[in-house]
């Protein structure tokens, strides 16, 4: 292995060179690169499929190559996967399941089907050993304190275990002494995602505790049952209090979770992240845009984004006004638009658009 | 719009604007796999000329392998230019989400910043396409290519301004956008924009010099010379060619061109129709196309610029079927009726108008 390292140091120094930039300008030595040697382009981080291992009917853990230039990630953080779909490049963001050392060469993300997601459909009925996606940097707040604290209480909904559990695996690789305790929900033993390892984990490890809570009526097993309630809490022992708290799940959980720690008003924080279902189109008016770059917010009045950015005191660069010249192009971070053309609505993920032809058809953010 | 409304009744003409929205959306329903599969293998086309023309010049001690450098440093570049760059930088693949394909970030082998050229062509030509004062790639500000530009003596240069525009072609796009014949005229940009444009002209201009004339040379070691002779030759064919293409989009017999009064408040539907009887199409091989970038279909892609242009021979039929039914005209011609005809207007467009001349004839 050591050997190889310092050629291949040696020809990617070379690679990155004044020289070599000049030779390949304007495209740059990444385009040359995509042909010759994929394996070595720098300007995204591209990754393969190594593995694939069903959780449940519809939920499939992947294996990723760590890709040249990850930068590691913190537990609970969470990255963009983009895959190609029929010529398109689809973007979307998911948990990273495994543990912090990722820099170490371990990188899974469990992805559940969504009844209307391309991407996560692809990824788990799709998606084989060799199959290439381009991934981002990790990112986002909700994480593991580099400094751990005395015990960890995490809570989780359906597929919002995902961050939670490299929170687990982390912290149980490293050793950590304190308790964790995990409280989880899903609909039923057949949804649980990492059934077995939460097992295992929990007869290996005296100091973590899990709680599975099965929502479905029917449900008989599970340590509890139903939807949260403060009860269940207490349940865990009058320790977690002092706790820090990390919560991952849909919009109603964590709801239910927030009102419940500020009427404690407890000295413990909660940190909590939502498990975004795709939103749905708002009805004409409804709609709230955001200009990211300038931090202006507006109401939608159902004009194109382009007159409504100027409306909004923005100077966006145009052209045509027309939809052909593109000189408006701009990234569309979130939301759903509509083409003013064709009607078409687009999807929710992260786009380029033609800000003169495009109105909102829900919240929308664009980098303008 | 006199010649427009001289041809078809206003409906019609609106008629004819929804059936080119019928055919444009039909393609945009079919966009996929194969469109980034067509174009990722022109580009590879390209790497793989470009590299093996290059290695080539470097045995250019050999006369044939000095041709065969030559030759496919020419082909690399014209692909670059034309089918590629022009192609990705029209936006026609920003549906794709590959960055590598996106028109924001390509630029292409040419001294033209992709940014102002961008601005130049996306905006004004195909906006303002054959509107006389609006569209400058009507005589590029050096050049009388229609009767409505007003003769004087410095337009008996005209076929030398011609024929140095075409050597120089690459040159002649990248200060386009400086606009210097409209210093001190009505819409002059002003010094300050002015001098950023020409700063970043010389940077772009900077990195293609010091690449084909200065590092690929100084490569070669003592065949330096011979390097140099083949990266100005693939240069100089890459520009006789492009202009060729190019100067046959607009200026053919038949396209007609048309005043910003008459353009006024145009509709969806006068725009299309414009567009159409402002461009002419080169009848020619697939090959001829590819490398023309497929402005060999000039129709089509005026109609639809931000539709990947591979996709204009499979249109082309039913577009020129919707000539046919509404009357319209549908200019096309071989490559030497169509530059023929062009060259003739340069030459003739040198001399004073006959009808203008007092008591000539």
């Amino acid at each position: 292995m050591n050997l190889n390292t310092t050629p291949s140091r040696t020809l990617d120094n070379l690679l990155r060179s004044r020289l070599v930039a000049a030779l390949t300008a304007p495209h740059g030595v990444d385009r040359y690169l995509d042909w010759l040697a994929p394996e070595r382009v720098t300007d995204e981080m591209r990754s393969r499929v190594l593995a694939r291992r069903m959780e449940t009917a519809d939920c499939v853990t992947l294996t990723l190559a760590v890709p040249r230039g990850w930068r590691g990630h913190s537990a609970g953080q969470h990255l963009t996967v983009s895959v190609e779909l029929d010529g398109r490049r689809q973007t979307r963001c998911f948990s990273i399941a495994s543990a912090d050392n990722s820099r170490n060469g371990e990188l899974e993300i469990t992805v559940k089907a969504q009844p209307d997601g391309q991407v996560s459909r692809f990824l788990v009925d799709a998606a084989r050993p060799g199959t290439t996606v381009v991934l981002s940097d990790a990112s986002g707040a909700f994480r593991l304190p580099d400094i751990r604290p005395a015990g960890v209480l995490l809570i989780s909904g359906g597929s919002g275990i995902t961050p939670v559990m490299s929170m687990l695996r982390s912290l149980v690789n490293e050793g950590y002494e304190g308790e964790i305790r995990l409280l989880h929900y899903a609909r039923s033993s057949e949804d649980l995602i990492f059934a077995d390892e939460l097992d295992e984990l929990t007869q290996q490890h005296s100091n973590l505790t899990v709680y599975r809570a099965f929502t479905s009526d029917d449900a008989v097993d599970g340590e509890l049952h139903g939807r949260f309630k403060p009860a269940h809490l207490q349940d865990f022992g009058p320790a977690h209090n002092d706790w820090p708290a990390f919560a991952c799940g849909p919009q109603p959980l964590i709801e239910a979770l927030q009102s419940y720690w500020s009427a404690q008003a407890a000295g413990s924080r909660l940190d909590f992240e939502y498990f975004q279902p795709p939103r749905a189109a708002a009805a004409d008016g409804q709609s709230v845009l955001q200009f990211v770059r300038s931090q202006v917010t507006a109401d939608d009045d159902g004009r194109s984004l382009l007159d409504q950015a100027e409306a909004a005191g923005l100077k966006p660069a145009y052209g045509c006004r027309m939809g052909i010249c593109r000189s408006c192009t701009c990234r569309k971070t979130s939301g759903r638009v509509r083409n003013l053309l064709t009607g078409r609505i687009s999807q929710d993920g992260a786009e380029d658009i033609q800000p003169c032809i495009t109105a909102p058809a829900s919240d929308v953010s664009v980098e303008l | 719009m006199s010649t427009i409304n001289d041809l078809l009744s206003p409906e019609d003409v609106e008629a004819f604007g929804r059936d080119m929205d019928a055919i444009r959306q039909e393609v945009l329903d079919d966009l996929g796999q194969r469109d980034v599969d067509y174009i990722r293998d022109i580009i590879r086309k390209q790497r793989g000329l470009e590299i093996t023309g290059r290695a080539l010049l470097f045995a250019g001690i050999l006369p044939p392998a000095w041709l065969a450098g030559t030759a496919c440093l020419s082909l690399s570049k014209i692909l670059d230019n034309m089918e590629i760059g022009h192609n990705i930088m029209h936006g026609q693949y920003d549906w794709t989400g590959d960055p590598a394909l996106a028109s924001e970030n390509f630029d292409w082998d040419n001294t033209s910043p992709a940014s102002q050229w961008k601005h130049s062509h996306n905006y004004l030509h195909h906006t303002h396409t054959n509107i006389v004062g609006k569209d400058r790639d009507v005589g590029y500000g050096i050049l009388r290519m229609s009767e409505e530009q007003r003769w004087n003596p410095y337009y008996l240069g005209n076929p030398l301004y011609a024929f140095l525009l075409a050597a120089l072609f690459q040159w002649g796009v990248a200060v386009h956008d400086l606009e210097v014949d409209r210093i001190g005229k009505p819409g002059d940009m002003g010094a300050k924009e002015r001098k950023r444009r020409a700063l970043e002209i010389a940077d772009k201009a900077k990195g293609q010099v010091t690449k084909d004339y200065v590092l690929f040379p100084l490569l070669a070691g003592p065949f330096a010379p011979l390097v140099l002779g083949g990266n100005l030759a693939a240069n100089l064919a890459r520009n006789f060619w492009s202009f060729t293409i190019i100067f046959c989009g607009h200026f053919p017999d038949g396209v007609e061109q048309f005043s910003e009064a008459e353009t006024q408040n145009e509709t969806r539907g006068q725009w299309y129709v414009r567009q159409l009887l402002g461009s002419a199409n080169i009848r020619g091989s697939k090959l001829f196309h590819i490398l023309s970038g497929n402005l060999s279909h000039q129709i089509e892609h005026h109609l639809f610029p931000d539709l990947p242009a591979h996709r204009y021979a499979e249109i082309a039929p039913k577009v020129r079927a919707a000539c046919e039914r509404y009357g319209l005209p549908y200019n096309t011609g071989s490559l030497s009726r169509q530059f023929g005809t062009t060259v003739k207007r340069i030459f003739k467009l040198a001399l004073p108008d006959r009808e203008a001349l007092p008591a000539a004839a």
